[in-house]
């Protein structure tokens, strides 16, 4: 009964007749539990706009939002913080509008289990919820164990910022208290992982902090991996606004490394041959989907979720739908623009499939811009299509930024990139 | 009696679709134009308000929309972005986009 959609309820209706009717009459004694329930866990830029979505594709259903937090920190926008242009409290988002104006219902606690046999919801503060289906957002989980002397509790000291908050506070005191003619260190992992061009973006805004506070200061970025997202335009872009203050080195050149000594800040490569020291040391780890994804059992051994990358279905259980950086989506980035994308995406697929109606195949775009510096921005951009199976960039479309652009060019992705933060987290959490 | 079985299921049938939070707006197809514009919200704002320094772009006369789009495509229209995005759709998924923001107030 609670899977039927409403073309097959009917059939169902006609053809039992009213032994069916009686039937269906039996369960509905409680309204609430009756009613059509959509939950969807977690608020970020996937699992908020896919309440919100939910509730504008189709305002009769019930949909309830789990998010342990009542204030909400965008990943997006908080390098801009650590190179001083915002502050924190401009990456605050809250989910007062989506209750008030979109009618969604909140819940903030965290979520212990999905029980997928009946289909029930558990809550740490013991309250148990029916879905008829669910939307899983659960963003990332960082692994811990891929380099010797790192951890969980290291990460307190060494922080990794990659889920904006109390992390990202830590990481700006320390560059703050760092004396001039230090070296800050950001260690990046090697793909996939959140925010392709994040760990770049960031080592121009700390840049931009250093050249005005600590201008001997150092960046040094060890990489796993030999080439990175808009790599032209931001070494291009780190040349012309800080000479020679920021340093990449990809994997093969030593940038993968193996162990860490948080005590003195130290990491080693080339089994130990390399060694970097560090005053500021930012050790971004690999990722994996959400504890909460992989413990009901929707990810796989690469740790990710496999979705139908039409309409974002779960490949494990078709009354749940994966979305944002846990799901694996083809060629879309892991992005909050390609969240908020999935988040409509599944939410048109879910009211269209208690409608009975089966999902369109829809052209979507990613836009990502970053910021270089306050007045120079550039972006990578893309327009997605689920053919074949997978959902593949349009031939001939999207890419980076043009490399010959004047300053004029610049300043107005800039103005833009503030632009994209404004309207996007209106249209997430507004 | 069987009619009035007939009768009884009927209205049981509202009783419960009602119950299960259906309402007959419900029943409308959300358009592939609709559908398709949402992708434009993240940067343009929800339904076309821009809620910063991108252009809103709810409506516009379809025609012009969709003059602008193709010129954006074709490399006649200045752009920052809106070059790359054009290329990545074709004639009809322009003109459906354009006609449902035209829509939109």
């Amino acid at each position: 009964m609670r899977q039927m959609s409403r073309r097959n309820f009917l059939r169902a209706l006609s053809a039992g007749g009213a032994a069916t009717a009686l039937a269906a009459c039996g369960t509905l004694p409680d309204s609430r539990k009756a009613k059509a329930q959509v939950v969807v866990i977690g608020g970020g830029s996937g699992g908020a706009t896919a309440a919100k979505y939910l509730k504008r594709f189709e305002p009769s259903l019930r949909v309830v939002l789990i998010e342990p937090n009542a204030r909400y920190f965008t990943c997006y926008g908080s390098n801009w913080y650590l190179g001083g242009l915002t502050g924190m409290e401009d990456l605050e988002q809250t989910y007062g509008a989506l209750r008030d104006r979109h009618g969604v219902e909140i819940i903030h606690d965290t979520v212990t289990a999905i029980d997928r046999d009946t289909r029930t919801v558990h809550l740490a503060g013991g309250e148990q919820l029916n879905y008829q289906k669910l939307v899983v957002s659960p963003g990332i989980d960082f692994r811990y164990d891929t380099v010797e002397g790192y951890s969980r509790a290291v990460a307190e000291e060494i922080p990794h910022a990659w889920k904006a908050g109390p992390q990202t506070v830590t990481l700006r005191r320390q560059l703050e208290a760092m004396p001039d003619g230090g070296v800050f260190a950001m260690v990046v992992p090697g793909n996939p992982f959140r925010c392709p061009p994040g760990p770049y973006e960031r080592a121009g805004m700390v840049a931009h902090y250093f050249k005005h506070h600590k201008p001997r200061s150092k960046i040094i970025i060890l990489d796993n991996k030999e080439a990175f997202s808009k790599q032209g335009l931001f070494m291009d872009g780190w040349k012309q606004l800080y000479g020679d203050m920021i340093e990449w080195v990809p994997s093969s050149q030593g940038g993968q490394v193996e162990r860490m000594d948080p005590a003195t800040r130290t990491v080693y490569s080339d089994g130990g041959l390399t060694r970097f020291r560090a005053d500021v040391l930012n050790f971004i780890p690999p990722q994996m989907a959400g504890s909460i994804a992989r413990e009901a059992g929707l990810a796989d051994a690469t740790g990710w979720c496999p979705v139908n990358q039409l309409n974002f279905q779960s490949a494990m259980d078709p009354d749940i739908f994966v979305i944002g950086d846990a799901c694996i989506a083809g060629q879309m980035p892991k992005s909050g623009h390609s969240a908020n994308t999935q988040g409509k995406t599944a939410a048109a697929a879910i009211v269209r499939a208690m409608a009975d109606q089966d999902m369109l195949a829809l052209s979507t775009v990613n836009t990502c811009y970053s910021l270089v510096g306050p007045d120079y921005g550039i972006s990578i951009a893309a327009v997605y299509r689920y053919t074949n199976g997978e959902i593949t960039g349009v031939p001939g479309s999207g890419g980076v930024s043009p490399a010959d652009a004047g300053p004029n060019f610049r300043r107005q992705e800039a103005r833009y990139t503030q632009g994209w933060y404004d309207s996007i987290t209106a249209d997430i959490w507004g | 009696m069987k009619l009035t079985l007939t009768c009884k299921t009927s209205r049981v049938l509202v009783l419960a679709l009602a119950a299960m939070g259906f309402s007959q707006t419900a029943m409308a197809e959300i358009s592939r134009g609709a559908l398709m514009a949402t992708t434009c919200y993240a940067c343009h704002g929800t339904d076309g308000h821009s809620a910063g320094s991108i252009p809103s772009i709810y409506g516009y006369p379809p025609e012009i929309m969709i003059a602008q789009m193709k010129a954006f495509r074709d490399g006649t229209r200045p752009a920052t972005v809106m070059d790359r995005h054009a290329t990545g759709y074709t004639d009809e998924e322009i003109k459906l986009i354009a006609e449902y923001l035209s829509t939109l107030r």
